[in-house]
């Protein structure tokens, strides 16, 4: 339960991190906060050669209002994140999920950008990206790019990152205030990686529903955006949707994994009775508020 | 692999030292300075024994390296106690309340709750409780910890 020896570097700045990186040539492995990564080391899962600690690059730190849209940088910590009462307000979808990712002394230290690169299929946070419509700004000594979440994820913490490439920035769009959150994880015991979850978003327009976001985490290799679930939804009244049958067409959606936690079956069914359950749970208390 | 030196604070001690990178902060407290009280248990940032306070924030020192607390301020549980001898309201409310077994799980519970009520600081007794997701007690003794959070939440102990 030791790391490998490996180099470690620690830049200030972020041009000194993509020239670390540069350099790694696909040996380089960045450490933000630690706290999926670490795991990873000490079980030798990942045997990296040099470690660019990013946590002593003040561009990397904090959340900001823009036009339009949240910009988080990556080092962000969960904890910080969460307390923040600008993304209470607004991406109230964004804190719930933050309320969920590991435990309050793994929130210290985690970081949203750091949840969102290494891409754990059963993590809040790379779904909730998805579901938000969130994209991923990366840096290479090359220039930059803005990836959307939803095209991100390729397999088990696997990403379209390039070896050079590091994240500078999650911007994540604004939902219009009153919408809704959807959100549901079934977990061995509060602060675990998800058996199943659903995380989202709904707008509603005059008793309609006018924008929709869903994705979810735990039910495949990768976040799974539910993009025919959401466009059976779009313009629809809540009140007379069949909520088991676009369940079942959620869930068909998905590509759920057996572990020793749970069958593939089991995860399907979970997910059927949450998403079930979720919606309109979540559209009636919109409704009401 | 790479050698650094580091500079740090724990429980009001100032050290130097010459660390792997590898070492984790945990074995750093344990092996180098002697603070065993930091029990390392999984390794993996599952059970939080290993539990101590950074800059006044709760970590699971086998999810850190000693490398990056360069210039940190640390606290132990062999810090929490005056230096008479007398124990802090954390550790006085766990003593009353019997909220300790065999007491491997103990020093992270103890730091975890201490970090949250020290300084005036008053949680209530759900984020405490909720806080303890992060410890597992093998023992499973968490009937004696719920009690002596509530003690805690309520300001019953001196």
């Amino acid at each position: 339960m030791k790391p490998a020896p490996f180099d470690y570097v620690v830049p200030a700045t972020i041009e000194e991190a993509l020239e670390h990186l540069d350099r790694g040539a696909g040996d380089a492995t960045i450490l933000a906060g630690g706290q999926t990564l670490m795991p990873l080391l000490a079980l030798r899962m990942s045997t990296p050669g040099i470690i660019i600690d990013i946590n002593r690059i003040p561009e990397l730190q904090g959340l900001s209002r823009g036009e339009g849209a949240t910009r988080m940088a990556p080092m962000t910590r969960q904890n910080v994140a969460l307390a923040s009462s600008d993304l209470a307000t607004a991406l109230p979808m964004l804190t719930r999920a933050l309320s969920h990712v590991g435990h309050f002394q793994t929130r210290n230290r985690g970081t949203v950008g750091g949840s969102i690169s290494l891409g754990e299929p059963a993590a809040e946070l790379p779904a909730t990206a998805v579901a938000l419509g969130a994209e991923i700004e990366a840096h290479s000594l090359n220039g930059s790019r803005r990836i959307p979440a939803e095209e991100f994820y390729i397999g088990p913490y696997a990403t379209v990152l390039e070896p050079d490439e590091l994240v500078t920035a999650i911007h994540f769009p604004d939902w219009a205030k009153g919408s809704i959150t959807v959100f549901h994880e079934v977990a061995r015991r509060p602060g675990d990686f998800a058996l199943v979850g659903l995380v989202g978003a709904i707008t509603l327009d005059q008793g309609r529903i006018a924008r929709v976001g869903l994705a979810w985490f735990g039910m495949g290799p990768t976040p799974i955006k539910s993009a025919q679930a959401e466009a059976a939804l779009m313009g629809q009244d809540p009140a007379s949707i069949d909520w088991k049958e676009l369940a079942a067409m959620a869930v068909s959606e998905t590509d759920p994994f057996e572990d020793h936690s749970a069958s593939a079956d089991y995860r399907r069914s979970v997910g059927r009775s949450i998403f079930a359950r979720t919606l309109p749970g979540a559209l009636n208390q919109g409704a009401k508020a | 692999m790479s050698d650094h030196a580091i500079a740090l604070t724990v429980n009001g001690r100032q050290f130097t030292e010459q660390v792997e990178a590898r070492l984790t902060l945990g074995d750093f407290l344990r092996e180098k300075l002697g603070y065993t009280g930091v029990h390392m248990a999984c390794e993996h940032g599952v059970c939080g024994a290993c539990t101590v306070v950074v800059d006044g924030l709760a970590v699971r020192s086998c999810l850190m390296f000693a490398v990056q607390a360069d210039g940190a301020e640390i606290t132990t549980v062999e810090g929490v106690a005056a230096p008479d001898g007398t124990l802090n309201p954390v550790q006085q409310a766990m003593r009353e309340c019997h909220a300790l077994q065999c007491g491997f799980c103990t020093p992270g519970v103890v730091m975890t709750l201490t970090s949250l009520t020290e300084g005036g600081n008053k949680p209530d007794e759900k984020t405490l409780l909720q806080a303890m997701s992060g410890h597992l007690c093998r023992c499973t003794g968490y009937q004696g910890i719920r009690k002596a959070i509530k003690q805690l939440a309520a300001g019953e102990t001196a």
